[in-house]
């Protein structure tokens, strides 16, 4: 049997009491985004995988482009950035040649990250320069109101779709993968302790880090295809999902629509940054 | 030999680069353009032997977003492009203009518009470095004449950008950049250095955006204690985004304030026989040095003509323009382009009073071309 506690001595919940450290107490809140979107979650997991890391919030930097996503940075009591369109890893890689010492968290949803930003985003990792991308993967432009992206399923509709979608989308993971990132991997913001966990391991590792957040949005693209609430949307995740042993196990076919969790890239490569230091002594030697 | 040891020939190129050096220069990005690339060139072997740090962007967008960021880590930071690159770099120097983060954006030249004529001398970007960037925003552009003096505007553009928090851009031309000189730097001692503001406020009574002191709010690099907001929309004086119109307008009037009230710092200009001229020539760049030459020979033939070579385009010299030009009924403005810096100075003095001697296919104008202008006039 349980007792039932007084109201004022409910203990706070842990995620509660780390957010409170972690949000700005000078900005105006509430947030952007609408009731029931995944960025919150997203944020969440950050925070606390950077409380778990006890990392010194002087240290930490949180870099955003364009978008609902891009509105992230504001919130948290972090060195924040919130720049242009496309660029928030341009911005980011300027940083961290100066002040390598930084941890630095690029926040981007999927226009931002591959449509404007795709090109910064394969040579942000080619270089593998030690910079922590989030990707918050909600298929659609949710800000300026449901239109493709380069990650919106085929045969979807949306409002720049209005016949269907005619266009295949692109694997993030995999791309950051094949572009040379040291550490990438995927989970949706319905697996928020896989998430968290991703996002930990990702801020700890030297190199180009990638993780994938896939994410949803019911107000726009979710209500022009009649995908349901959100909730509805967040069941969709945990049931279309699976991890990369289940999937080891599947045919392609089998695949189709699937989104596959797990961490794609777990490999040690020289950081830019590092390596850049070298460059330095080989050049002051020169000199001397 | 008299040549004192440290004379030497010299690219313009090179002279900004060693003039980046010079002023503290810790971090550049670019993106390889002709006929800017030998910036990134001498830089990419000079930057790491000083401790600084070069890197090769994928583009031109990337150069001067990395620029902004290295800035916002505290370090003074410059890119270098040609017209296509300063084309796409707008959208960001216009968010350095609005986040005031300092930095130098080095244009050489060359005939546009489009690709046009790589290796070709033009001063066709002078209203893209002005407007190029949407919204209003004030801008500072110095532009040298001889490879000397891209070494010192380089300096004076790192100065200024760190100074008054914007963005500075350095407008080289292709015969300034490509041409070799022998120049005499000056030493380190000779040079002087101007470093951003700065402050000693606890953390959480900063505010990046404050109206104090002197219109230019100090910058505390990140990483060093002072955790704030920096975004392109408008914002308050925390740096936090705001729709409020009585935060926007006082924010407009302070960016374009701390301009106005430095002109006399910041408008840099050589005049000569102005008194009793009744010519004047108004010219900048490579045209000032054929200027100057049109401008000996119509002495020697008796002719009275002032000269105004202009080394600050941006803000654009009003005062200056209308004081040297008050009681002169001709004036003369030569430039490589289809008449630029002629719409500024035609809108201060008069249309009535100016001729314009405009060449825009890729050569240098002749001395013999303003002179013909000089004299026709007379």
């Amino acid at each position: 049997m349980t007792t039932k506690q007084p109201f004022n001595k409910v203990k706070t919940p842990r995620e509660s009491r780390v957010h409170e450290r972690y949000l700005r107490h000078s900005k105006k809140f509430p947030n952007v985004w609408c009731a029931g979107c995944g960025i919150g979650i997203v944020m969440g997991s950050i925070i606390r995988a950077i409380d778990d890391l006890q990392l010194d919030k002087n240290d930490i930097a949180m870099i955003s482009g364009i978008g609902c996503t891009g509105r992230m940075p504001v919130y948290v009591d972090f060195n924040t950035m919130h720049t242009t369109h496309g660029r928030a890893l341009a911005f980011a890689t300027g940083l961290k040649m100066v002040r390598p010492e930084m941890k630095i968290i690029v926040v981007m949803g999927d226009g931002d990250a591959l449509a404007i930003g795709g090109n910064h985003f394969i040579h942000a990792a080619r270089r593998n320069i030690g910079l922590t991308t989030i990707v918050v993967n909600n298929t659609t432009y949710g800000m300026t109101g449901g239109q493709y992206s380069p990650t919106t399923p085929t045969d979807a509709i949306a409002s720049t779709a209005p016949y269907g979608h005619i266009e295949q989308p692109f694997p993030i993971a995999e791309l950051a993968a094949v572009s040379g990132a040291a550490f990438v991997a995927r989970s949706t913001v319905y697996h928020v302790r896989e998430l968290e966990k991703y996002i930990a391991q990702a801020i700890e590792k030297e190199g180009f880090t990638v993780v994938e957040a896939v994410s949803y949005c019911h107000t726009t693209l979710g209500r022009i295809n009649r995908w349901g609430t959100a909730p509805d949307m967040m069941r969709r995740l945990k049931e279309q999902s699976v991890t990369r042993r289940q999937a080891d196990g599947m045919s392609e076919e089998e695949k189709q629509g699937l989104i596959v969790r797990g961490v794609f890239v777990d490999r040690a490569v020289p950081e830019y940054t590092q390596l850049y230091d070298h460059i330095i002594e080989r050049a002051e030697a020169e000199v001397a | 030999m008299t040549t004192e040891p440290s004379a030497r020939l010299m690219q313009g190129d090179a002279a900004c680069a060693e003039g980046a050096i010079a002023a503290g220069c810790y971090f550049f990005a670019g993106y390889p353009i002709t006929p800017a690339t030998e910036i990134a060139e001498v830089l990419a072997r000079r930057l790491p032997q000083v401790g600084g740090r070069f890197i090769q962007m994928e583009d031109e967008i990337a150069s001067i977003a990395a620029v902004i960021g290295a800035a916002v880590g505290g370090a003074k930071a410059m890119t270098a492009t040609s017209g296509p690159g300063l084309s796409l770099m707008q959208e960001n120097i216009g968010y350095a203009a609005m986040t005031e983060i300092p930095c130098v954006i080095v244009d050489v030249q060359r005939l546009g518009p489009s690709t046009g004529r790589p290796t070709s001398p033009s001063q066709g970007d002078v209203m893209a470095a002005r407007w190029g960037a949407h919204g209003d925003h004030p801008i500072i552009a110095l532009c040298p004449s001889s490879v000397r003096e891209t070494f010192d505007l380089t300096v004076q553009a790192f100065n200024f950008a760190e100074l008054y928090r914007t963005p500075v851009i350095l407008l080289l031309d292709e015969v300034i950049g490509h041409m070799r000189e022998r120049v005499t730097l000056p030493s380190p001692e000779e040079i002087e250095l101007v470093e951003r503001p700065s402050t000693t406020v606890p953390p959480e009574w900063y505010k990046p955006y404050e109206n104090f002191p002197a219109d230019v709010p100090p910058l505390m690099p990140f990483g060093t204690g002072y955790r704030y907001h920096i975004t392109g929309l408008h914002h308050d004086e925390r740096g936090y985004p705001t729709n409020r119109s009585d935060e926007v307008q006082p924010w407009l009037d302070r960016i374009f304030r701390k301009i106005e009230r430095s002109l006399s710092e910041i408008l840099l200009y050589d005049a000569d026989g102005i008194e009793n001229a009744e010519t004047l020539i108004i010219a900048y760049g490579a045209t000032a040095r054929s200027a100057r030459y049109a401008v000996e020979k119509a002495r020697k033939r008796g002719r009275e003509v002032g000269f105004l070579a202009l080394k600050t385009l941006w803000p654009f010299p009003e005062e200056v323009v209308e004081h040297a030009a008050a009681r002169l009924h001709r004036v003369v403005v030569p430039e490589m382009n289809m008449g630029q810096i002629a719409l500024e100075v035609e809108r201060v003095i008069g249309r009535h009073k100016v001729r314009r001697v405009n060449r825009a296919d890729g050569e240098m104008i002749q001395p013999a071309q303003i002179l013909a202008a000089i004299e026709e006039w007379a």
